[in-house]
């Protein structure tokens, strides 16, 4: 078989492949996503940026790429690595290849690796920086070139992702109005917000909690993103803020923000969890969720103080800390991703009850 | 929610006899649920008639009953052993229908048995059109249009209404017989009449067709809790209109956007809520329309399926034995997953590979049945392959179906494609490649087959790069190109047919092999772990592929590879993996590591705990070296797995692998007709005259010689393919123009056909100096009936003892001449007080399972053992096996299944399956062996006897035996007039081209209950098709032969008696089972 590229990591390993999608080298952290459906939707999460995604699923491209399953404005990862890209698609819904829809939006693709023993590696190494390039490079330049990459660890990548100006998305029926903290929010939520009769206010990532409560909210809500948490201090501030004054609820980066907001740590894990499959335990009513999950970071259980945060949701994995509720006030998160797209809509209900939440802060007098 | 405590024993009702629809996939799930529960200390009272199964050996439940699976004997046997549970959903339709049938009579209750895993309601709702389809509009989700009609103006209504083409099922018939599609009113009338009539309500449903649409099922599991998980999404090849039995299916789906199976999923887990499938699998059926995304329900399957074996297969998640664990408490995060071990059940699995199934048919068989696909499986078996892409698995799969035909082969005439294409049948692949190299377009074929143009593009990426390659020489093919070819699944095999070597001289697969070795281009096992590499496996369950890195780690502990059977076909079915299975157990105990290569999804040999290490793989020899050079193992088992690995042993043995049991050499000699004759010869065995003709000059002066009736056929084929009796040098020069053409490459077999003669199977134990019997069968039907569809009794019960003694002999001195070294199979005919041999197999034959449960000595596993070395005396075996009981093995034949096809048994193999009756006499045992096939013997009524003048001496007793048994009689004017001269009152009836009201009025009017019609010859041939095939219909017992009439006088009148008695294997066998063959290891 003859291949044309290759992905290289920092410790030194590297897979020949062949490139589809945009030309050029991309850098990223190399990390991998375990869903069968739902490629163009993880191209598009804006939690993905900054990082080369690993498709474990091997046929990608089979249903090509349409308007409609976009999560954001278009792809955010940096690079994009799958064992085989189909060169047709075939839906009703498609409108482009999957080569030409990254080609359109400038993201380089690398296919025909072994990308099992790829995921074997990280999973065993732990997620890496890498680079793809095309072949025949030295390899003391793409060595150089991968160190002197930043890692995730430490970095903002939110503002690469987060809105520039608020913008309002407006329901059918309007019950509530949300202040939602965009630090790389997914379409997806806005919808199931706005399906719940929620007018959401999309904010800047650094927006002040003044500035947000000015806008006089039934609540807030704080968006999944890239990353890690820590650095995010203005963030976490404003969290601090806005706690007792609105319901609030977290998604994924939303929900390590608010256990930093708690007094809590987060540690990056080792590659994270990446899929639609993972078992959650809702430990409020001992049921079981399939959930889909992105995120590199987690928030540590022992850090919270347990009289002021509770823990909700487990996963049954590796008792990852999945979700949080604060004791006194109306706060939650979890850390996985209930709007779905991709992935199962077994814990949809959190969006009613942050609409619950909202309603009882209402009618609390 | 932990264990249910309340709970001791638990009743499993097995699925019967292999039949189209409901193959050993129900094995594979009963004998997991057995075990599930047994490890948590439950008692297991199993039953099942059908004794080549794994679930019905004597480890594997407390209590072993192989008897009818019918109500009355279920009752029996609840009463004598007071469970305290039943679990109805892992014995397939049959043994739900029958949980179903005991709950609502009653029996359940009277004796306080719980049904557990689905209840009646939930069942009935599943199982019941119209109750699921108000059930599934209760909660919004559509399902084709449809309505029940009692009559054909009803059901032009209806037709009015969903238009044509419109499907037609009959109520009640089994496994939907009778029903499919209509495309134009005459085509419809027809169907609904033939509905009506077959429908025991006469009740048809006409259903909105939605041909052509997508076909996908979910497989989903509930637990106590109310958590639902979904194990596995399949997505058909073949669209709607062709069963999912009958199609090409892949798994994971490929063509679904998150959104569209997101939609699928949260149907699928309203539809287990709604239905209220408390605990368990369920298998669930969509169908999308592909210009829209219009979705709608077809059906769903309260109980594990067909779908959930090869799910289980597929994901390495075993759905039966997680049911079991449902249904006595256990919530799916209870349970942990025995792949990853730190991780719960309660997740779905998620695939780094591509599973395709493709079905195995065997239309062949069958002369005068349409190889038409469509609403109504006619599969046999089944083969499964993983690949990392849907290219790779396909073409793996290809390969293990063993048909040894290539898809150019097909011969097919241009003018017809069109047509070709637009009709499916298992030859499409075919048509598909032929259009493709003529230049046609994805999308157009797409249309003509409704064939998703996603799988159309990876076939003919293929077919392009076979384009590419053909006339190529192999050492021109460089390293890219050659792993290019390989990496999109072509095998050596096809890759030798494409390339020529050096001066265009043809190539052999092993000369492809050898050269890709040189070029080190060798395949890369992979882990099937439940989690695409999330989380380390422990689970030894492998696919070979050509990428980097290899996962497959062998040990350096001493191991045995068996080779397995491939797909289940007529004449090769789950007889052979059960003996697969048994080497891997005793194998295992005795210490080795034991690695199992097979590549059919519905048996136990390819669960994943049957042995140390699974490799799912085709077997062919390229696929075998592979493992073998990569595990190094000490030995090779080849004589279990029936003709599959058997046509492996030369090939492999030449390559340097170490075949363990009977040398290649002595299987060659014993399949050699020549060299095989003179061997016997040399012993002084007599053996039917016989001659090898290269012409049809010389067939006819073989003929000649020996004397007709002879039996003919082709020397190529195996397994009783394309044989027939011939009477004449006439029948003979038809035969050789229609069924086989004599040519010097492939000479005509011709061998004296024994008339009248007693049929005798003996399977034999040998340890290369001892031979051991295991038993001696006596076919009830006379020889040229083939074996596998004769009934047979042991012991037998007519023969003279010298006659035995002188088969022993026999069998002694071939077992000892040809240094058998495990099981061997010889079948006798004896004639004029003469005992021949037919044929010998140096290998475990079809009835090692019916023998080791009759003697209660597992012939499989002792023959293992002395594969490694040990001697008969060694393993406490010093005489000939004997049996206490009558046991008799009867034949289950799908004729049901193909219309228009006779059902006259001959040398040709057909039946699908067969059971077991077991009783301390020969006419219960064989009453019992009758129930369990599904002939329901009358006890009163009509019998219709018609037969020929050879038999006319013996039929005077038997319907004298009849009379005294209260039955009238009626015959055709020959037979009439026989039967008064010898002072026997009958009536008389036309034949059918006599006038009427002829016999076949009098089935229809149901005045006869009984047929006797041996076959008179070709001139009567049309009418006793039409008798026979009325019979077929209208489920009339249909007896062709005197030896099978007087078997059903005796057990006529025993069901008189009307009492039920049943015993257990373990009552049996009580002393046996202390026995050697267990112990030994
Ligand atoms: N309305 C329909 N139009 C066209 N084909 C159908 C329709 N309903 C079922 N089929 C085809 O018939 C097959 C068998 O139907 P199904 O309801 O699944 O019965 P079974 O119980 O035999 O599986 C399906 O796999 C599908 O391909
Ligand atoms: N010479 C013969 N005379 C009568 N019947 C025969 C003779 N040879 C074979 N048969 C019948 O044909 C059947 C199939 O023949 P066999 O040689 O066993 O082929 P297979 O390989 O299919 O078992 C036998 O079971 C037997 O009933
Ligand atoms: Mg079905
Ligand atoms: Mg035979």
């Amino acid at each position: 078989m003859a291949t044309d590229s290759v992905l290289y990591l920092e410790d030194g390993t590297s897979f020949a492949g062949r490139s589809f999608g945009a030309p050029g080298d991309c850098l990223g952290e190399v990390v991998f996503n375990t869903a069968m459906t739902g490629y163009q939707e993880v191209l598009t999460d804006p939690s993905y940026a900054g990082q080369i995604v690993i498709m474990t699923s091997p046929q990608i491209g089979n249903y090509g790429a349409n308007p409609e399953d976009e999560e954001s404005g278009g792809p955010q990862v940096a690079g994009f690595v799958v064992r085989e890209c189909s060169p047709i698609f075939s839906n009703w819904r498609g409108q482009f290849t999957l080569d030409a829809y990254l080609a359109q939006h400038g993201v380089r693709g690398i296919a025909e690796l072994d990308t099992r023993a790829l995921v074997r590696h990280i999973r065993t190494r732990g997620a890496m920086r890498g680079i793809v390039a095309s072949a025949g490079r030295a390899e003391p330049e793409l060595r150089r070139r991968v160190l002197a990459h930043p890692s995730m660890e430490g970095s903002d990548y939110v503002r690469q992702v987060t809105t520039q100006q608020a913008y309002q998305v407006d329901p059918e029926a309007r019950r509530f109005r949300v202040v939602a903290y965009d630090f790389g929010i997914k379409r997806n939520i806005l919808r199931c917000l706005a399906e719940r009769g929620c007018q959401v206010t999309v904010v800047p990532a650094a927006t002040l909690a003044e500035d947000a409560l000015s806008l006089d909210p039934d609540g807030i809500f704080l968006s999944n993103g890239p990353g890690d948490p820590e650095p995010l201090t203005y963030a976490i501030d404003n969290v601090r803020r806005l706690l007792g004054q609105r319901p609030v609820f977290g998604i994924c980066l939303g929900h390590q923000l608010l256990g930093l907001a708690l007094g809590g740590r987060t540690f990056k894990m080792k590659f994270g969890h990446r899929g639609g499959n993972q078992p959650v335990k809702n430990l409020l009513n001992g049921r079981v969720e399939i959930t889909s999950h992105n995120h590199g970071f987690a928030v540590d259980p022992d850090s919270l103080d347990p009289g002021v945060a509770e823990p909700t949701h487990l996963n049954l994995n590796d008792q990852t800390l999945e979700g949080i509720r604060h004791r006194s006030l109306p706060a939650f998160s979890v850390q996985y991703h209930p709007e779905a797209s991709p992935g199962p809509h077994d814990s949809l209900y959190l969006f009613d009850d942050f609409v619950r939440m909202m309603d009882g802060w209402r009618n609390r007098k | 929610m932990p264990r249910r405590n309340d709970l001791h024993r638990i009743l499993i009702i097995g699925s019967g006899p292999i039949v189209i629809g409901q193959a050993c996939e129900f094995d594979y799930s009963g004998t997991q649920a057995c075990k599930a529960l047994r490890e948590d200390g439950f008692e297991i009272v199993l039953v099942n008639s059908n004794p080549a199964t794994i679930m019905t050996d004597p480890e594997v439940a407390q209590r072993t009953y192989v008897e009818p699976l019918t109500r009355d004997f279920l009752a029996e046997i609840i009463r004598r052993e007071r469970p305290h549970a039943l679990l109805p959903t892992v014995g397939g339709q049959t043994g739900l229908n029958l949980s179903v049938e005991l709950c609502e009579s009653g029996i359940l209750e009277q004796y306080g048995v719980e049904m557990i895993g689905a209840n009646l309601e939930a069942i009935e709702v599943a199982e019941d059109r119209r109750l699921f389809r108000r059930a599934m509009e209760e909660i919004g989700l559509e399902v084709p249009r449809s309505g029940f009609a009692r009559s054909l103006e009803e059901a032009h209504q209806i037709a009015a209404e969903v238009g044509l083409p419109a499907v037609v099922r009959p109520s009640y018939t089994l496994g939907g017989s009778g029903g499919g599609l209509a495309f134009n009113s005459e085509e419809f009338d027809g169907i609904v009449a033939q509905g009506l009539q077959l429908s025991p309500i006469h009740e048809v449903l006409v259903e909105e067709s939605i041909k052509g649409w997508k076909e996908f099922e979910l497989e989903v599991m509930r637990d106590l809790n109310d958590n639902v998980v979904i194990i596995c999404s399949i997505e058909n090849f073949d669209p709607m209109g062709v069963h999912t039995g009958d199609s090409i299916t892949v798994a994971p789906a490929q063509t679904l956007t998150d959104r569209e199976y997101q939609r699928m999923r949260d149907a699928a887990i309203q539809v287990i809520r709604k239905v209220g499938v408390e605990t368990g699998g369920s298998n669930i059926q969509f169908a999308i329309d592909p210009q829209t995304g219009r979705m709608v329900l077809i059906e769903m399957n309260p109980r594990v399926s067909r779908s959930s074996a090869l799910a289980s297969k597929a994901t390495g998640f075993p759905i039966a034995k997680i049911a079991a664990k449902l249904a006595v408490g256990y919530t799916l995060d209870e349970i942990p997953n025995d792949i990853t071990r730190e991780t719960p059940a309660s997740f779905e699995p998620t695939l780094d590979y591509v599973v395709v199934k493709i079905p195995r048919w065997n239309f062949e068989k069958f002369p005068g049945s349409s190889p038409v696909l469509g609403t109504q499986m006619k599969s046999v078996g089944e083969v499964m392959a993983i690949g990392r892409t849907f290219k790779e698995a396909f073409w793996k799969g290809w390969r293990s179906l063993e048909t040894d035909k290539t898809l150019a082969d097909e011969p097919i005439d241009p003018k017809r494609l069109r047509e070709l294409l637009i009709q499916p049948t298992p030859a499409r692949p075919a048509y598909l490649r032929a259009a493709m190299l003529a230049g046609h377009e994805v999308h157009a074929l797409a249309e003509l087959t409704g064939i998703d143009p996603w799988f159309l593009n990876r076939f003919q990426e293929v077919v392009q790069l076979e384009a590419r390659l053909k006339g190529l020489r192999l050492e021109d093919l460089d390293l890219a190109q050659f792993s290019e070819a390989k990496r999109q699944g072509l095998s050596d095999r096809g890759l030798a047919r494409l390339l020529t070597g050096s001066d265009q001289a043809p190539l052999t697969e092993q000369s492809v092999f050898q050269r890709r070795r040189e070029l080190k281009l060798l395949p890369v096992f992979k882990r099937v772990d439940t989690c695409a590499a999330e989380f380390e496996s422990y689970t030894p369950y492998f696919y070979s592929t050509f990428e980097q890195e290899d996962e497959s780690q062998p040990t350096g502990l001493r191991k045995i590879v068996i080779l397995g059977s491939g797909p289940n076909r007529i004449g090769q079915g789950i007889e052979f993996d059960y003996c697969c299975c048994h080497a891997a157990f005793a194998l295992g105990e005795a210490g080795y590591e034991t690695i199992m290569v097979n590549c059919n999804p519905e048996t136990v040999s390819t669960d994943y705990d049957t042995s140390d290490r699974l490799y799912f793989e085709p077997l062919t020899f390229e696929d075998v070296m592979a493992i073998v050079q990569s595990e190094k193992p000490e030995g090779v088992v080849v004589q279990f797995g029936g003709q599959t690995p058997l046509k492996l042993a030369l090939p492999l043995m030449h390559a340097g692998v170490p075949i363990i049991g009977t040398s290649p050499e002595s299987i060659d000699l014993a399949e050699d007709r020549q060299r095989f004759g003179e061997l016997l010869t040399r012993l002084e065995i007599p053996q039917p005259e016989a001659g090898i003709a290269h012409s049809v000059e010389e067939a006819r002066r073989i003929a000649e010689r020996i004397g007709y009736p002879a039996l003919v056929r082709p020397s190529y084929v195996l397994g009783g393919r394309a044989m027939a009796i011939v009477y004449d040098d006439a029948a003979l020069d038809r035969y050789v123009s229609e069924a086989a053409d004599v040519a010097p490459e492939h000479p005509l077999l011709v061998d004296r056909f024994l008339e009248d003669a007693r049929e005798y199977d003996v399977d034999a134990l040998c340890d290369g100096q001892r031979v051991i019997i295991g038993g001696i069968m006596e076919h009830i039907e006379e020889a040229g009936i083939h074996s596998g569809d004769s009934t047979s009794v042991l012991p037998p019960i007519v023969i003279e003892e010298e006659h035995l003694e002188t088969m022993r002999r026999y069998t002694r001195q071939l077992g000892e001449a040809l240094r058998v070294v495990g099981l061997m199979n010889v079948q006798f005919a004896v004639a004029e007080g003469r005992v021949y041999v037919l044929e010998v197999n140096p290998r475990a034959s079809r009835t090692v399972p019916f023998v080791s449960k009759a003697a209660g000595v597992p012939l499989a596993k002792i023959a293992s053992l002395l594969m490694i070395g040990k001697s008969l005396p060694e393993l406490g075996l010093t005489e000939d096996l004997r049996v206490r009981q009558c046991f008799i093995k009867a034949p289950v034949f799908p004729f049901a299944k193909f219309a228009g096809v006779d059902t006259i048994l001959g040398p040709e193999m057909r039946s699908t399956g067969e059971v077991m009756g077991v009783s301390d006499s020969f006419g219960e045992a064989y009453a019992k062996a009758q129930i369990s096939a599904g002939l329901l013997l009358p006890t009163g009524g009509s019998v219709f006897i018609s037969v020929n003048d050879r038999d006319k001496r013996y039929i005077a007793n038997i319907a004298r035996d009849f009379q005294d048994l209260g039955f009238q009689i009626v015959a055709t004017i020959g037979t009439a007039a026989f039967l008064s001269e010898n002072g026997i009152g009958c009536g008389r009836v036309f034949k059918v081209n006599e006038g009427r009201p002829n016999v076949v009025d009098l089935l229809k009017s149901g005045r006869v209950q009984l047929v006797v019609n041996t076959p008179l010859g070709r001139e009567s041939f049309f009418d006793e098709k039409a008798v026979r095939r009325a019979c077929i219909q209208l489920g009339v017992p249909c007896i062709t032969t005197i030896s099978a009439a007087a078997a059903a006088v005796s057990a006529i009148h025993v069901l008189q008696r009307g009492e039920v008695k049943v015993m257990s294997l373990q009552e049996c066998h009580q002393r046996e089972f202390a026995g050697a063959a267990v112990e030994a290891s």
